[in-house]
């Protein structure tokens, strides 16, 4: 029987959230029992519903996996558009407070559904569908253990509704970036071991010798994440029925491990594994080789290996012993130079086909990620100075830092995969629209240059604002006057961001059109086909 | 190139690869952090620290419900602006029994890490449901409902048994007593000579002015308003405290 074993799993399941919804011991696990009760059992009668008893086909074990492929790239744009969405609706929170709708959709809770949605929901499932995309390509392989890629996915799926459900009821381990409670982290730790097993097991059955550099940093990233995730979220529930638990640290303790994970989830989550989408999508776009084998090796070990020793420059000035803040500092300035070797990698490869940035605005969006790339892994190092960072620290300028990183390097990698991918999961001849792509390309890129460089001005004034003594030495500013200076900058922030939405939602556009089949009837990109003039003129100039 | 034709055997077997890698990114984390936990000079011993009473870790569960560590750090620095805008620099020994931390990361609203006895509870109240009546620059959404949600007192004590668990020092006295505690410190009828010798310097009374119901109002503005006041800087030896 097709889906057998999923139907009765899932119903035992949607069982035991409903016992779990009538014994819980207060109120927002109660509710969010129910959540998990009525999504479990809605998923379990879209299987009932789907179910067949007639024998199976038997699958082409040579051919590739797609089917959570397909789903994932979906998910992608959904989420994508959904984390940011909600990421300009609090940027309007801060700009007018009276947007705050008490209890659910107040800043506090609807900020972790914003860096969640965008990091986890956006990013985790770009990530999730192009390494297993890229894995059975460079491998020669079908994904390992049959159906565990739609489990890995729709277990992913479900995380992220536990998660994004729990903020807005309250449900909150408030560690950055870890938000989720103890058994929505109990979860997500069975969905990453399958993935880990999934994706390993693809490269152990590769037909290739090699593995392919991607693939070092897809399997980095995914181990590093599991060892974090694990030992950042250890705590103590106050009741095996109940939403609360407590960190297994304390103070100083919990702070190092939290930047530990912090800083990782920037280092492996958002740069090692987009890196490992780089090394894929970026030569097949450009259709150029990888510029040096060398710099890839040199690169990856280094990167990885003093990533995890940045995270005490979270945490600058506090009352983490000065030791450990002295090695985060020279360790994060020393992996300015893995990050550049990174960059330069991507970008030189495409040497000798650089007119492809004129003519192909899927390329010129790789560029700018990795341009973009390139500059936050230089700011970072900067702001990890302890000097520099004794003024952007609790400013503005992190947020902007972020947003540089995130909506440049993350996003903009993303989409190319994503505008890459697509027509070829879909067997369509092309996207919908190229024009479109231009269109995403310059608001996205216009957002995120008014973005980061409102965010640097309200930062570095915000800082300079609170520290400003006058001649008789009494503090120039009380903090409510600072708070009002902010109110132009979290505006044009606001703008920079809608920019950025708006960018995201024309490419939401463009892949359901090119997902339905259709295509834009539209002029050649310019300079894209070959000009007789050009080749004639030409052979005397570039001579 | 010998490196590179090493590098060779790790490209072609993926345990190597992946032990390998796992290995590299242990290490930064284990000389950084290990050593916190065993190194005696990372938190030095304070007079005046103690566990929060009931009352207040129901109010700080409270605080990291809504978020509120995501704009208010509780880590002052030890720089002149801070030590003139908030009070003396965070020590690492406050925070000691804070499971999490909540030392944030960002500022959009001030340092809260020594805001206790600073407003009035009336002031606190105000502030939280509607704060730009008491301050009119300010962004922060309302807390308004927090008036009108009880506290669940019944099975508190559970709370303090997941605390002890993590190696916060509450006594069997303490966790007994938990559930009659909480509703103790907000009552201002009630006997609180327990409460005030478990928790010393436990601000007492009515917080949110209705004395009829122990709310999260009354919880949230009792943690605000013992944040800072356990120890005292009169009595405190900077030199010692150095590290």
């Amino acid at each position: 029987m097709k889906f057998g074993t999923a139907i009765v799993l899932l119903s035992l399941f949607a069982f035991a959230a409903l016992v779990a919804a009538g014994f819980g011991v207060d109120e927002p696990f109660r509710q969010h029992m129910w959540i998990l009760f009525f999504a479990v059992t809605g998923f379990t009668a879209i299987l009932l519903r789907k179910t067949e008893f007639k024998p199976a086909a038997p699958t082409d074990p040579s051919a590739y996996m797609d089917g959570p492929i397909r789903y994932g790239a979906i998910a992608t744009v959904f989420w994508g558009v959904i984390g940011m969405l909600v990421g300009v609706v609090i940027a309007l929170q801060l700009a007018y407070p009276d947007l705050n709708i008490e209890p659910w959709f107040n800043f506090g809770r609807l900020r972790p559904l914003h860096t969640s949605g965008v990091v986890f929901a956006f990013g985790g499932n770009a990530l999730l569908c192009t390494s297993l995309y890229v894995v059975q390509r460079t491998c020669r392989a079908r994904l390992f253990g049959g159906n565990l890629a739609w489990f890995v996915f729709w277990g992913y799926q479900l995380f992220i509704v536990m998660a994004a459900t729990g903020y807005l009821l309250g449900i909150t381990e408030s560690r950055e970036y870890a938000e989720p409670e103890w058994y929505v982290d109990l979860w997500l730790t069975v969905v990453w071991v399958a993935y880990l097993i999934l994706f390993l097991g693809t490269i152990l059955k590769r037909k290739e010798p090699h593995i392919y550099v991607a693939n070092w940093f897809y399997l980095s990233f995914i181990v590093t994440i599991a060892m974090l995730h694990v030992i950042n979220n250890l705590s103590m529930p106050a009741s095996f029925l109940g939403s609360k638990s407590y960190s297994a640290f304390s103070g100083v303790q919990d702070a190092l491990t939290q930047w530990w994970y912090g800083h990782n989830a920037v280092g492996f989550f958002l740069t090692s594994g987009f890196l490992g989408m780089m090394y894929y999508f970026v030569p097949k776009q450009a259709n150029r080789p990888v510029y040096s084998y060398r710099l890839s090796i040199i690169h990856f070990w280094a990167l990885i290996f003093l990533y995890i020793w940045a995270g005490p420059h979270h945490l600058h000035y506090t009352a983490l012993p000065d030791w450990a803040q002295t090695l985060g500092m020279v360790f994060s300035i020393m992996l300015w130079m893995p990050s550049w070797g990174g960059m330069i990698n991507g970008l030189m490869t495409l040497s000798g086909a650089w007119d492809k940035i004129r003519t192909d605005p899927i390329i010129r969006m790789m560029v700018m990620a990795i341009a973009f790339y390139g500059m936050s892994t230089l700011e970072g190092p900067v702001m990890a100075i302890k000097a520099v960072n004794s003024l952007s620290h609790y400013t503005d300028w992190t947020i902007g830092h972020v947003h540089s990183g995130a909506l440049g390097w993350v996003g903009m990698i993303s989409f190319g995969a994503i505008y890459y991918m697509v027509p070829k999961l879909w067997n369509r001849e092309r996207l919908y629209s190229l024009r479109l792509v231009t269109w995403h390309f310059w608001l996205a890129t216009l957002g995120i240059v008014v973005y980061a460089a409102v965010m640097w001005v309200s930062g570095v004034m915000q800082g300079l604002m609170w520290r400003e003594n006058d001649e008789q030495g009494f503090l120039v500013y009380s903090f409510a006057e600072t708070v009002a200076a902010m109110h132009p900058y979290y505006i044009m922030r606001a703008i920079g961001g809608a920019m950025y939405l708006s960018g995201a939602l024309i490419m939401a556009w463009n892949i359901t059109m090119t997902i339905l089949g259709y295509q834009r009837e539209e002029e050649p990109m310019p300079g894209s086909a070959p000009v007789f003039r050009a080749a004639r003129s030409g052979a005397k100039k570039w001579a | 190139m010998g490196l590179m034709d090493g590098h060779a055997l790790i490209e072609r077997n993926a345990t190597l690869l992946l032990v390998g890698s796992l290995l590299i990114v242990t290490i930064g984390g284990i000389v950084e952090i290990a050593p916190l936990f065993y190194l005696d000079n990372t938190i030095e011993k304070v007079e005046g620290m103690r566990p929060y009473s009931p009352l207040e870790l129901a109010g700080r569960n409270v605080y990291v419900r809504e978020g509120c560590y995501l704009c208010h750090s509780q880590m002052i620095r030890p720089f002149r602006d801070e030590v003139e805008r908030y009070g003396h620099y965070s020590l690492a020994a406050e925070s000691m029994y804070d499971h999490p931390f909540q030392w944030g990361s960002k500022r959009t609203g001030p340092d809260l890490a020594r805001v206790g006895d600073r407003y009035s509870n009336e002031w606190h109240v105000q502030h939280l449901a509607d704060p730009r009546s008491v301050v009119p620059e300010s962004v922060m959404p309302s807390y308004a409902f927090l008036k009108d949600s009880p506290i669940e007192v019944k099975d508190f004590s559970t709370h303090l048994v997941a605390n002890a668990r993590v190696g916060v020092p509450y006594s069997d006295d303490m966790i007994a007593s938990a559930n009659a505690d909480l509703r103790a410190q907000a009552d201002p009828a009630a006997d609180t000579s327990g409460v005030e010798a478990r928790y010393l310097k436990a601000k007492l009374g009515d917080f949110d002015g209705n004395p009829q119901q122990v709310t999260e109002m009354d919880a949230l503005v009792a943690y605000l308003q013992m944040l800072g006041t356990l120890v005292d800087f009169k009595n405190y030896d900077e030199a010692a405290g150095y590290r």
